[in-house]
């Protein structure tokens, strides 16, 4: 019998920290086995952001630097800027990426920065214990919107995606979900169309994937995906929202 | 010898971070240190380095952080209300071990203050900045020849320590023209930056450069071991500039371009008889305490004078350790002391004012 | 000809696998937990498995290795 599947050479051999069932180990694997198909584990230089997957650099083989809550991008430029000809990602979190960090996602996309990101969107800040993200959904209740989250004090979710879709300096952008075994599949096929981007020094590239959160969520790894699928695809629609890499 | 050109202490500082090999700068515009980025920005993309003009302070130096870790000699430079800015990534630096330069072209604060010289973020700049137990090294230029040379040492300082180091100066500093070499003179070694990530090429373990140890044991240790090599620093690395000290029983102090004036004051004292001499600290940390030790015996008081309302004296307070008293005169940015008020102040504290 | 190995000591019990699995044969195991106190998850009727690979695909902890 020949080995169909298995752990990434890229992804290193340890206990990922994450509760059970917390997609983060999912798209993990895939950022792995991209880093593996396309042999760039080598070339490669990841940023951790402050979150959940603040470990990030233990878990990847690659070269990893530790970034400030929500400056992933900014660190992501520097690093880039020095070594134009390395493959320089980003992994971050909703609360990191569209709150705290919105000016360095937003303008990393505008220079049209040579980096990819992977932005995990699970709709609530998972570290510090469930608070209201900026994608958190109208009526979502968290920690800090105990009543649900209401627009006209809370203000609206920010959908990422469509909003650098509008940069010019943007090459690829799609948004995808990790709830599914076809979705699963779905979303490895962008996250490897992103490097590629970068790789063919096409500019700006992000993989938004909707992720789940079971513990902050107060549902069971299994109900988090039917939440996911029922509350924030709506939403949030899958699918393509930029792609200049065909120009 | 290097010819002798004349130009801007912003430029002359800019040209010779490109000299030490800087070919990363990332920045935003403030005043009074716009001319840096200016210089840096026609001149980078003609040697094949970067310049970028980031989103913000905070982003600029983020991108120093990013680079740095990637190896490279990376600048910033920014102007106080920026600096409060950038404390965020020179913790992250400071905590992670990387190298880099900033420089703060000093304007009067509090909030958005005044754009014209102070020296008030000497706090920030010995204390303070981001949050943690870490310190900077950081240089005082007093002349635009001295920008030159402090710059270069800025980045060899930087590598040899793995820490972040600062030039701090004013916007009189910035703005003066003086003539100069660009001789950068005798430079460090400096060890290969195996830390760096700059992709593994499949034939090393990973590098991770990081700053979050979440075992408080491990922690301590990165931080004690991080406090001895400031304690080196301070045994070594400590600098002053020792002004007609030899028959001195008056001791003046003070730094960057408020030196210059109190020379003037101290020209004018002598011929009054009064045997004034002056500190300069080149290093405002680690502070010169050893050189102001050495006159603890021989003179009769200091005067530390500052464009602020007294922050070295605390310092200088703290070498003496009350062997000598130690007075303060200063005003605040823009209002530059004149060698009269300096002089006035002498005269009140020998006893000879009139 | 296919089969599936769990590595239970880094099974968390999140069960995603079961939902994943067309034929419906991985079950929670009844006897033992692993190091980490989760009922790790296992294959009683091996034969019907077709190496798809979707329990694989959904495990966020890299658990399982296929075989076909």
């Amino acid at each position: 019998m020949e080995q169909v599947f298995k752990k990434p050479e890229a992804l290193c051999d340890v206990n990922l920290h994450y509760c059970p069932g917390c997609t983060h180990g999912i798209v993990h694997r895939l950022v792995a086995e991209v880093l593996d198909e396309l042999e760039i584990e080598g070339k490669a230089i990841g940023v951790a952001p402050v979150g959940c997957s603040v470990f990030a650099y233990d878990y990847w083989k690659c070269d990893m630097q530790q970034a400030a809550h929500g400056r992933a991008p900014a660190v992501a430029t520097g690093i880039k800027r020095v070594l134009p000809d390395k493959v320089v990602f980003t992994y971050q979190g909703d609360g990191d990426l569209a709150s705290i960090g919105t000016a360095e996602t937003v303008h990393a996309a505008m220079r049209g920065e040579n980096i990819t990101i992977i932005f995990i969107n699970n709709a609530i800040y998972g570290m510090t214990g469930g608070q209201m993200a900026p994608t958190t959904l109208p009526g979502q209740v968290t920690q800090t919107s105990p009543y649900g989250r209401d627009p006209k004090t809370q203000g609206y979710p920010i959908r990422m995606s469509e909003m650098l879709s509008k940069t010019d300096g943007a090459a690829y952008i799609e948004r995808v979900s990790v709830d599914c075994v076809k979705n699963v599949v779905a979303a490895k096929k962008a996250i490897k169309k992103a490097f590629q981007t970068q790789l063919d020094g096409k500019g700006f590239s992000m993989v938004e994937v909707l992720s789940t959160c079971p513990t902050n969520w107060g549902k069971s790894p299994v109900e988090a995906l039917e939440w996911l699928r029922e509350n924030m695809i709506p939403y949030y629609p899958l699918g393509v929202y930029t792609d200049k890499t065909g120009e | 010898m290097a010819e002798k050109v004349l130009v801007k202490g912003n430029e002359a500082l800019a040209e010779a971070a490109i000299l030490s090999g800087c070919r990363h700068y990332f920045g935003y515009p403030i005043t009074p240190q716009t001319e840096i980025a200016a210089y840096m920005a026609k001149r980078m993309p003609k040697i094949g380095g970067v310049f970028l003009q980031a989103e913000s302070e905070v982003a600029a130096a983020n991108m120093v952080f990013g680079a740095a870790g990637a190896g490279a000699r990376a600048l910033t430079s920014s102007s106080s209300p920026g600096i409060s800015l950038k404390a965020e990534a020179l913790s992250y630096i400071a905590g992670c071990d990387l190298p880099c330069v900033v420089v703060n072209i000093v304007r009067a604060g509090p909030g958005l203050g005044g754009i014209q010289p102070a020296q008030s973020d000497y706090f920030q700049a010995t204390k303070g900045h981001g949050h943690g137990d870490y310190q900077m090294i950081v240089l005082a230029p007093s002349s635009v020849q001295e920008v030159i040379h402090l710059t270069a040492d800025a980045f060899d300082l930087a590598d040899l320590y793995r820490m972040p180091v600062m030039i701090i100066g004013d916007g009189m500093l910035g703005q003066m023209m003086e003539p100069v070499e660009f001789d950068l003179g005798k430079r460090r070694e400096i060890p290969p930056k195996t830390w760096a990530t700059t992709g593994t090429e499949m034939k090393r373990e990973h590098n991770i450069i990081n700053s979050l140890i979440m075992n408080p044991d491990d922690l301590e240790a990165c931080v004690r071991e991080r406090y001895k090599r400031y304690d080196y620093i301070k045994e070594h690395e400590a600098m002053a500039e020792e002004y007609l000290m030899d028959d001195a029983d008056f001791m003046i102090t003070a730094y960057g371009t408020t030196a210059r004036i109190a020379k003037n004051a101290i020209a004018e004292l002598r011929k009054q008889g009064i045997k004034a001499g002056l500190v300069r600290p080149i290093t405002l940390w680690p502070f010169p305490e050893k050189i102001y030790q050495k006159y603890t015996d021989k003179v009769s008081a200091i005067l530390s004078v500052e464009m602020s309302m007294g922050q070295m004296v605390d310092d200088v307070k703290l070498a003496v350790g009350g062997k000598v008293p130690v007075h303060f005169y200063g005003r605040t940015g823009g209002n530059v002391p004149y060698p009269d008020e300096i002089i006035q102040s002498v005269l009140k504290i020998t006893g000879g004012d009139k | 000809m296919a089969k599936v190995v769990f590595n239970e000591e880094k099974c968390k019990g999140c069960y995603l696998c079961m939902t994943a699995c067309p034929k419906k044969i991985i079950t929670v195991a009844k006897d033992r937990m692993n190091a980490k106190g989760f009922r790790p998850v296992e294959v009683l009727e091996m034969d019907k498995c077709i190496g798809c690979a979707m329990c694989a695909t959904m495990c966020p902890d890299c658990v399982i290795e296929v075989f076909r």
